[in-house]
């Protein structure tokens, strides 16, 4: 098919080729573009039963409710956004995962008030990861990113540098690690963000390509 | 060059580690460890600078930030800073300093004629002479800032790269002196976040200028290892040390530079130079010290004048005498300690010279114990020596009248340390907001209450002795965790416990008893990088500036790089006391930030270049690039605005994309327009009230183009949406204001009618959207899209379906913003390459000619098609536009009331109409303003402005839309352009529409 070998991630034209940090040095940050999220923007009725219902009945589990909360399964996880708004996504998903994903929601909730919006092409993912990360992201994001204060499986809306972006900090990664976070941000911005962080990266050593 | 006044042994030096210097072209050696300043009075170097004004002879007075005369220029090149304080400068080997403010050289200096000339630059010369004629002041400015003193901006940019980082902290301890040590200790314990800023290399403050002290009965020196061992080892405390505070802001907002390699010698290339910290502390505990006063008496300024605990430090931290012979010039007990450890290290101290009539304390009293001439009721009435202090006269202080008698004696000196007591650095504290009030006893400014959650502690607080010290950051850390929410310290810890010895008792003079009448016998400097005398700020007074914001202002005391450190207090008393007032109803100038001079780079961090700006691009960027085309601005966006074929110009390339686009084929990227995905059961309701004009009959997959206005009635946006489903409709917007206008629905979604249910989500980024225009678009996409139906019947002009275009899923509206047949494709952003490329090749055939935005301005006013921005300005109705036809009558909308104005219904509003000049080879300039009489010279009635206008090809003449007073109902006439070069083109209003009015070649 045409589109599987011409699909262009929005990183793709950089050709990010796996590298370490050079001169033999620890990477204390890693950087990798992660292709293809399938990401479904949902709307809905926050405070309507048979809404989370229903969406727990299609996802297997229940949509988050807390601010900056998150809730999964194996296949999916929702990311509270706003009161009413949630990002369902699936960050390995590949192109497809999108549109399954929003139909079948659209399918869970026919009937009831509610949006679903395939946003999978409208968003890049940028994984970095590292004991430096929370450093890296500190320079130009305003949240903070102590551990009391931003834990595993949380996300934010926010900015980075001048960049609009959502950030997901993975559940996916153990403490020995340092942690990772998964920074969403606008198609178009994705290179100025990619060479954002790689600047702000460059003093703690930058590795590209996920550990 | 031999050290010849470094001590034998002591200090806190690395003796290993011997660095070369350059200062003012001669080569020197130090110690790492050392300061510029410390190194240079090793080598015994006084003389550093020339005073701003009277360009007469300074040497280093502190060991500090407070530093007045060391201001030095540092590097070469690009690199090269002024104004840098030679007290802390950390040496590294091959550092190059120079000197500031004398030419030809420092030892010979022309400017020194000031000096000479003293008496006719009083203070408010300038004001006073370059007041007329006003006009003249650029050509008067010139010459006084080449005459006026500091250092030289670097030239070239700066080749360095810096830092920003935001912060966050429970406690964020501002000192690192035994105040904030034992505040980062009490906190930290708590498990309080604790960020420790100490702007010096090391931590310690004053301790480290201290010699024998003990804490919890070990030496100082054990004490402070192992509080920066403590610390390290508590995960969530950060000590930065080379990092200053030097601004608070509201909310516990507080900005910070971290000097990061700046005293390295080799400048590792991954590092930043400095850091910009933007921290928000929960609570702030500010430990930040005390600054010594000078003495205010005639000629207090010569080199080998300095302050006394100056001079005790440069002992105890770099062991470096200051000098041979020395006499101490004190009014406090504290001047004695300077003068014992000055002793210890071998320095012949000649006398104490004592303002008070009966020195106590227990340094004097260990002074008198080792046998120290102490000259008690004494005052230091003049110094001479030109490039290095060579003799004080001394005189006693005739308790009744308050001056000074005759000189009693003349003492040979080589160092004259002066205490004039102490003044607690409020300087965060007052820019925080928080009020300071006067301390009698301490003669000196201390924090009133705090404004914001700041706790106060040690020297800066008022407290000089030790233990109080150390109690009161105990106290603070602990009580700044505490309100920062942490637990109660488990540890319970006692504050540790040291001798308690402050600098009191005192006795105040703010400005020296002298032998002479009041400005005579010497200049009595207050402000010693400003040059600003007692005389100075009497004169002031005798000339009505009684607030002491205008006395600072006339006399500009405090207002060097320096801030006044070292003056403020000295001026305002003795304003005060020239004034028959009390200091408090004086009151102080305002402190602001920053503390000390911090470099532009820390602003700019990384947003310059590449990064100043985020640079949108659509996925088809790549492919623009490599075709060569020149790109256009579009709010952050770069566009494609022309594809020049070598040895084009762009009127050539412009003109050969319009003709291909009416004439065969054309092919934009278009992805750029905004895109709105909205859903619900109200959304047709929704847009009857955002748009004009009436959605509710719109049928799934058909398009209609909408006028959004705002409240006050005016054009704001523009475009076409679709129905694509019973609840689903696709909103398009300009470009710009994509953002803009989903804020606004939202908006109106969220606080206006919270009961719709309806749902916006932007989808600008989910599409690649690319426009073929022309007669062989339609062939064109029959072949890539073989299973969709382009007839008219099954796809007509405002229609939208679903299909696949070379193999990939999309969305395909036939609508047109050229006039031509024209379609608009909608697939996965990440298709988009693709589907362009699947475009190119197969149309090839058609001559298939990408096109930029540029032809398209052209096409789109051949057509009299308008640009929200361009024709509008937002003062433009859809009546002004001509576009009463989509304004429905009927239901109401957003603007709909305001249309109704009166002042909306005049005849004479700004109309659009189309212009063609009386020569077709005539392109006017957009922007040109319309008279109907041109008159000898501006100004005239003018009637209008070109709002668009460019050469179009299709019709081989030049054409301009134009907003005009009335302009509807004057088509057929004239109208004048008169242009900036004298030249008048004339014109005729005719119908916008230039092209095609009929709308034929929409259809097959």
């Amino acid at each position: 098919m045409i589109e599987s070998y011409l699909r262009q991630s929005p990183l793709a034209h950089l050709a990010l080729a796996a590298h370490g940090p050079g001169s033999g040095k620890p990477a204390g940050v890693h950087m990798a573009e992660r292709p293809f999220p399938g990401l479904v923007n949902l709307r809905g009725p926050g405070d309507n039963a048979n809404f989370h219902g229903a969406f727990k009945a299609a996802a297997g589990y229940d949509l988050p409710v807390e601010a900056g909360a998150t809730a999964g399964s194996a296949n999916t996880t929702a990311l509270w956004l706003g009161p009413g708004e949630w990002l369902i996504l699936d960050a390995r998903g590949g192109p497809k995962s999108g549109p399954r994903i929003a139909e079948s929601l659209r399918a869970a909730l026919a009937g009831i008030s509610a949006a679903v919006t395939d946003i999978s092409e409208s968003r890049a993912c940028i994984r970095i990861s590292g004991a430096k990360a929370r450093a890296v992201l500190q320079k130009g994001c305003p949240l903070d990113f102590h551990p009391r204060h931003f834990a595993q499986g949380q996300c934010a809306q926010s900015v980075l540098a001048r960049a609009a972006i959502l950030l997901h900090m993975t559940p996916d990664e153990t403490a020995a690690d340092g942690p990772a976070f998964d920074v969403y941000v606008a198609r178009s911005f994705a290179e100025y963000t990619w060479r954002w962080l790689e600047d702000a990266a460059r003093e703690f050593g930058v590795a590209r390509g996920e550990r | 060059m031999t050290q010849s006044f470094r001590l034998p042994e002591g200090g806190l030096i690395d003796r290993d580690r011997r660095l070369g210097f350059r200062f003012d072209g001669r080569d020197y050696m130090g110690y790492a460890g050392d300061t510029l300043a410390a190194a240079l009075l090793a080598n015994g170097v006084h003389l550093v600078g020339r005073s701003f004004k009277y360009h007469r002879t300074r040497g280093i007075l502190s060991a500090g930030a407070e530093e007045p005369n060391a201001l030095i220029q540092l590097g070469e090149g690009a690199r090269s800073e002024p104004n840098l304080r030679a007290t802390q400068i950390e040496l590294i080997d091959g550092l190059e300093a120079r000197s500031q403010n004398r030419w030809p050289s420092l030892s010979f200096d022309i400017g020194a004629f000031n000096n000479a000339l003293s008496r006719v630059l009083p203070s408010g010369f300038y004001y006073k002479t370059f007041m007329w004629p006003a006009s003249f002041w650029m050509k008067y400015e010139y010459v006084i800032r080449h005459a006026a003193g500091l250092g030289e901006a670097p030239r070239g940019r700066d080749p360095d790269h810096y830092d920003k980082t935001f912060a966050h902290c429970d406690v964020l301890v501002v000192g690192g002196g035994p105040a904030g040590l034992a505040a980062a200790l009490a906190a930290g314990r708590a498990g309080a976040r604790v960020i420790l800023a100490e702007q010096d290399s090391d931590l310690g403050g004053s301790l480290l200028g201290t010699n024998g002290t003990t804490i919890d009965g070990q030496p100082a020196a054990q004490w402070i290892a192992a509080a920066r061992a403590e610390l390290a080892a508590m995960d969530q405390v950060t000590v930065l040390t080379r990092t200053l505070a030097y601004g608070y802001f509201d909310h516990n907002f507080i900005a910070m530079v971290e000097r990061v390699t700046d005293h390295l010698g080799e400048k590792p290339g991954h590092l930043p130079r400095q850091r910009l910290w933007k921290l928000r502390a929960k609570q702030v505990v500010l430990a930040t010290g005390a600054i010594e006063r000078p003495l205010v008496f005639a000629d207090n300024d010569r080199p080998g004048i300095m302050l006394a605990d100056a001079c005790r430090t440069y002992v105890n931290r770099y062991a470096v005498r200051s000098g041979n012979k020395a006499v101490v010039f004190t009014n406090n007990d504290g001047g004695y300690t300077a003068a014992l450890d000055m002793a210890a290290a071998g320095v012949n101290v000649r006398a104490v010279v004592d303002l008070r009539a009966n020195p106590e304390g227990p340094a004097t009293e260990r002074a008198e114990a080792q046998g120290l001439h102490i000259m008690p009721g004494s005052a230091v009435v003049g110094t001479s020596g030109e490039k290095r202090v060579k003799q004080v006269r001394v005189g006693r202080v005739d308790p009744g009248s308050g001056r000074a008698l005759a000189v009693s004696e003349t003492l040979d000196c080589d160092i004259l340390a002066m205490s004039g007591g102490w003044s607690p650095a409020l300087h965060l504290f007052s820019q925080s907001r928080g009020k300071v009030v006067f301390d009698e006893a301490l003669g000196a400014f201390v924090p009133g209450d705090p404004a914001q959650g700041a706790h106060s502690a040690g020297a800066c607080n008022g407290a000089f002795g030790l233990a109080d010290c150390l109690a009161q950051g105990h106290a603070a850390g602990r009580d700044a965790a505490k309100d920062a929410g942490c637990k109660p310290g488990r540890d319970g810890a006692r504050a540790p416990e040291a001798e308690n010895h402050g600098f009191l008792p005192a006795q105040w003079a703010w400005e020296v008893p002298s032998d002479k009448p009041p400005g005579r016998g010497g200049k009595a400097f207050v402000d010693f990088q400003n040059d600003v005398t007692a005389n100075d700020l009497r004169l002031a007074l005798r000339e009505g500036y009684h607030s002491i914001e205008h006395v600072k202002r006339y006399t500009t005391t405090g207002m060097g790089t320096d801030q006044g450190k070292t003056s403020n207090v000295n001026a305002i008393g003795i304003v005060a006391k020239t004034m028959g007032r009390e200091i408090p109803e004086v009151g102080v100038t305002t402190f602001r930030p920053p503390y000390t001079p911090v470099t532009f780079g820390i602003f700019a961090g990384r947003d310059v270049d590449g990064l100043l700006d985020p640079v949108r691009k659509t996925p088809i960027h790549s492919w623009h690039e490599q075709a060569g085309a020149a790109f256009e601005d579009v709010g952050q966006w770069k566009r494609p605005w022309y594809f020049p074929k070598p040895g084009e110009t762009m009127h050539q390339a412009v003109n050969r994309e319009v003709k291909a686009a009416r004439d065969s084929l054309g092919i934009m990227d278009a992805t750029t327009l905004g895109k709105i995905d909205i859903q619900g059961k109200d959304t047709a309701e929704f847009l009857n009230r955002v748009y004009t004009n009436a959605w509710s009959k719109l049928a799934v997959g058909r398009c209609r183009y909408g006028l959004m206005l705002n409240e006050a009635g005016m054009v704001i946006d523009d475009g076409v949406t679709a129905r694509l489903g019973e609840n689903h409709y696709l909103m398009t917007t300009t470009t710009g204001n994509a953002a803009p206008v989903l804020a606004q629905l939202e908006e109106f979604l969220q606080t206006e009618w919270p009961d719709m249910e309806v749902f916006v989500t932007s989808v600008t980024e989910q599409f690649a959207t690319v426009t073929i225009a022309g007669p062989n678009a339609k062939p064109l996409l029959r072949e890539l899209a073989a299973d969709l139906d382009l007839s008219t019947e099954a796809l007509p002009h405002m229609a939208i379906a679903p299909g696949r275009v070379a193999g990939i899923d999309a969305r395909i509206a036939r609508i047109s913003f050229t006039g031509e047949m024209s379609y608009e494709i909608n697939v996965p952003a990440s298709c988009g390459l693709a589907l362009w490329h699947a475009l190119m090749t197969a149309g090839a055939k058609y001559d298939i000619t990408p096109y930029g935005t540029e032809a398209m301005h052209v096409l789109r006013a051949e057509k009299g098609f308008i640009i929200v921005g361009q024709e509008t300005d937002g003062s433009v109705t859809p009546i002004d536009l001509g576009m009463d036809w989509i304004v429905s009558k009927k239901k109401d909308f957003i603007g709909k009331r305001a249309l109704s104005r009166p002042d909306m219904l005049k005849p004479d509003r700004k109309q659009l109409v189309g212009l063609l000049s009386e020569n077709p080879e005539e392109v006017l300039p957009e922007g040109a303003q319309l008279v109907e009489r041109v008159l000898p010279k501006p100004p005239m009635p003018m009637i209008g402005h070109v709002s668009s206008s460019y050469h179009s090809p299709n019709l081989g003449r030049s054409i301009a839309l134009a907003m005009i007073k009335g302009g509807q109902a004057r088509m057929g006439q004239t109208v004048l352009a008169p242009l900036a070069d004298g030249t008048t083109v004339t014109c005729k209003v005719v119908s916008p529409v230039f092209l095609d009015p009929e709308g034929t070649r929409l259809n097959d």
